[in-house]
């Protein structure tokens, strides 16, 4: 079998070849493309600033996608392997550790109807019933592993239907999916509408759960449903985004096991013209968190994803404190302004100046008991647990975020960037422990380029963030030189401020770039803290040691 | 086993000496409108530029400025159209439009909130930039932005649209 099987890929090959061979062949064959990466860490014990060694020496985490299309027909699969898994990725007890094919899938379109078979993602609306994706930087991958049809019932009219089980590392939940989406893009289908400057979409989706549980106490629901309905109204240069989501009882570790249904809100207006945008966001959601496993926690099986609307900070020191939704509850809101000075006025200079202000801020909401016997915190399982009024903002805040941006470019060589950042950080709360207190961090940014006539550059990055709390003050300095092709970096971060000791958290490294191909290595000490991609967070350890990443798409 | 491999690398090798086709993948203008990545790719025989980006990715804007500063010599030059492809889930696909308006970009863009384009094309990080040829076949790409990297993209696409070697 094996032998045949072999003889059956060379003729492939050589089919291929030949087909090569023949100039301006049409491309009838199929294509295969895919990526590569490999991140690896070789870890150094460190007990200043609390990092630890391995027994492997060194932790590799590979993964290799490879799909193959032809026509209306493609299918593909990952391969993915953990040996073992670095640290701060989810792994409780070793569970992600392995190798093995754990994505594999096959899709066939015509016309209006497209089947996909095996692994797929999928996001109806802004996701707030159901969204299923990968973020591989946190070790995310809530891969739906099933049956999808999607199909345009008329143009502007599509239809999405699904059933699934969820990836849970190797293996599936327990839960199954079955999920209905449709939207309708009024434009679209009505021709006469086609150039309206009011423009119009709604959607609605439906997500039912299936787990059997026979639970010693409490009559579980085998079967929870959620649903939603979402509406997108732009005229001109406003834009309204609206999308309401409502979740039956649904007993679960996040929700300590009580019977009150769920609801979120998410609003998103906008207003947008050339120089000039602006964006107001509120959101309310108590109790939405949607698992395909109700005794599920941290980032396993999630159905849903409950968006931040908090801004997502990239620059090293205001991501130290980074927001993560609150499913059980809670309000937020943001403004944010975004403007361009315009080119050759005093302030906007021969480039224009490009100016940011962004303002968020999140509280708990407003719970009340169910009876005089019942708390409301901690929920009692069992129970309805509390009660809420709708859109009800309560006293405690999560979180707040102002933030001033302005960019701009002196000349062709000279860029830069400056940052002031204030933040507030209810600690206990968004790390799930008690006594810390909150924190309030002011931090400062200054981003210079200077770039050279061969196309090399030289970037330098100062950054101090002044705090009292916590680990106290940090300032960071990093320099970066880059030619075509090539980078080098070099950075000291520096804990002046702790008053237990005062920590260097240095690192060293260059990288290659080559068409689709990275290579990076670094050396140098990482601070135990919070990763957050998306909105999403995971926990990062100090360590000190030998980082080395490969990636390539081909 | 041995030979297994060897035979399926030989294939996958054989397969991947194609210029490589855009995937049929749908994609959201920033009306709010459902499009097909096949129906945006066509540039009349002229080279489209295809790049990935996020609102929260400084190298991204970087690039994407550098591109916007010189799209007007650009396309007078080589014809050249320019995309992009923002990867910004619901945290931040809402402010992409007042975002894009606000930096004066006059390039067309798209949003890929779930990372079903990104997945087509095998993107890992952002930014990641396709260069199309006339046919619409993937004929150059190049991962990440380092700065003065845009002056190497335009000898690219110079040399594409007159239909030379990029080597």
């Amino acid at each position: 079998m094996k032998k045949i099987f072999t003889l059956f890929l060379n003729l492939a090959g050589l089919g291929i070849f030949s087909l090569l061979a023949q100039e301006n062949t049409e491309n009838n064959s199929g294509q295969i493309t895919g990526n590569f990466q490999t991140d690896a860490q070789y870890y150094i014990e460190d007990q200043s600033i609390g990092a630890t060694a391995v027994k492997e020496y060194m932790l590799v985490n590979s993964w290799a996608n490879f799909i193959y299309s032809n026509q209306n027909f493609s299918a593909g699969f990952r391969y993915e392997g953990y040996m073992n898994t670095l640290l701060g990725y989810p792994n409780s007890g070793g569970i992600n550790d392995g190798i093995g094919i754990p994505f594999r899938w096959a899709m066939f379109s015509k016309d209006d109807l497209e089947i996909t078979v095996g692994n797929f993602y999928e996001q109806f609306g802004n996701g707030l019933v159901l969204r299923s994706y990968e973020e591989k930087m946190l070790g995310i991958d809530n891969a739906l592993d099933g049956f999808r049809i999607k199909y345009q019932l008329h143009k502007g009219i599509n239809l999405t239907g699904l059933i699934a089980k969820q990836r849970y590392y190797w293996n599936h939940g327990p839960g199954i999916i079955r999920g209905f989406d449709g939207t309708i893009q009024i434009n679209e289908v009505f021709q006469s509408l086609e150039e309206s400057s009011l423009r119009l979409n709604i959607g609605g989706s439906f997500v039912s759960k299936f787990q059997h549980e026979d639970h010693p106490l409490y009559n579980l629901p085998d079967n929870v449903a959620a649903m939603s309905g979402r509406i997108m109204i732009r005229y001109k240069n406003f834009d309204i985004n609206s999308e309401y989501a409502y979740k039956f009882n649904d007993p679960s570790l996040d929700n300590s096991y009580i019977f009150k249904p769920g609801q979120a809100l998410l609003i998103n207006t906008s207003y947008a013209k050339k120089g000039l945008g602006i964006v107001l966001s509120t959101k309310w959601v108590d109790n939405m968190a949607f698992r395909s496993d109700r005794n599920a926690s941290l980032t396993d099986l999630n159905i849903n994803q409950l968006p931040e609307i908090t801004k997502n900070h990239i620059y090293v020191l205001p991501a130290f404190y980074p927001y993560a939704t609150q499913p059980n509850g809670e309000w937020g809101a943001k403004a944010e302004i975004m403007y361009k000075i315009p080119k050759n006025t005093l302030l906007g200079g021969k480039y224009g100046t490009n100016v940011s202000l962004n303002y968020s801020r999140a509280h708990d909401i407003k719970k009340t008991q169910i009876n005089d016997s019942t708390p409301v915190f901690p929920p009692a399982s069992g129970t309805y647990g509390y009660n809420t009024k709708f859109f009800s903002i309560g006293d405690k805040l999560y979180f707040q975020d102002i933030n001033f941006e302005i960019s701009k470019k002196w000349s062709k060589k000279i860029l830069s960037n400056f940052s002031y950042v204030y933040l507030i950080y209810n600690y206990d709360v968004l790390r799930g422990i008690t006594g810390h207190g909150n924190v309030y961090a002011h931090i400062g940014i200054v981003d210079m380029t200077y770039k050279f006539e061969n196309s090399s550059a030289l970037k330098t990055e100062i950054q101090h963030m002044f705090t009292k709390q916590d680990e106290g003050s940090w300032v960071l300095g990093m320099i970066e030189y880059s030619l075509p092709g090539w980078f080098f970096t070099v950075f000291d971060n520096w804990n002046y401020g702790n008053p237990e000791s005062k920590k260097h958290y240095y690192s060293i490294g260059f990288g290659h770039i080559s068409g689709g191909t990275r290579i990076q290595l670094s050396y140098g000490k990482q601070r135990a803290g919070v990763m957050c991609i998306g909105g999403v967070c995971r926990n990062v350890p100090a360590s000190n040691g030998v980082f080395v990443s490969i990636s390539s798409t081909f | 086993m041995n030979k297994i491999i060897l035979s399926l690398s030989l294939v996958i090798f054989a397969l991947s000496m194609f210029a490589q086709d855009v995937p049929a993948v749908q994609l959201k203008d920033l009306n709010g409108k459902t499009v097909n990545t096949k129906s945006i790719i066509n540039n009349n025989g002229k080279p489209v530029l295809i790049s990935f980006f996020a609102t929260w990715c400084k190298p991204c804007i970087k690039e994407l400025n550098a591109f916007n500063e010189n799209y007007d010599d650009w396309k007078e030059e080589t014809g050249v159209r320019i995309i992009a492809i923002s990867t910004d889930n619901s945290r931040s696909s809402n402010s992409v439009g007042p975002f894009v308006k606000s930096k004066g970009w006059e390039f067309d863009v798209y949003l890929d909130e779930n990372g079903d384009f990104k997945r087509a094309m095998n993107v890992g990080e952002v930014p990641h930039t396709f260069l199309l040829d006339g046919k619409g076949k993937i004929v150059w790409q190049h991962k990440t932005y380092l700065d003065g990297d845009e002056n190497k993209t335009f000898d690219v696409i110079k040399k594409v649209s007159k239909g030379q070697p990029i080597k």
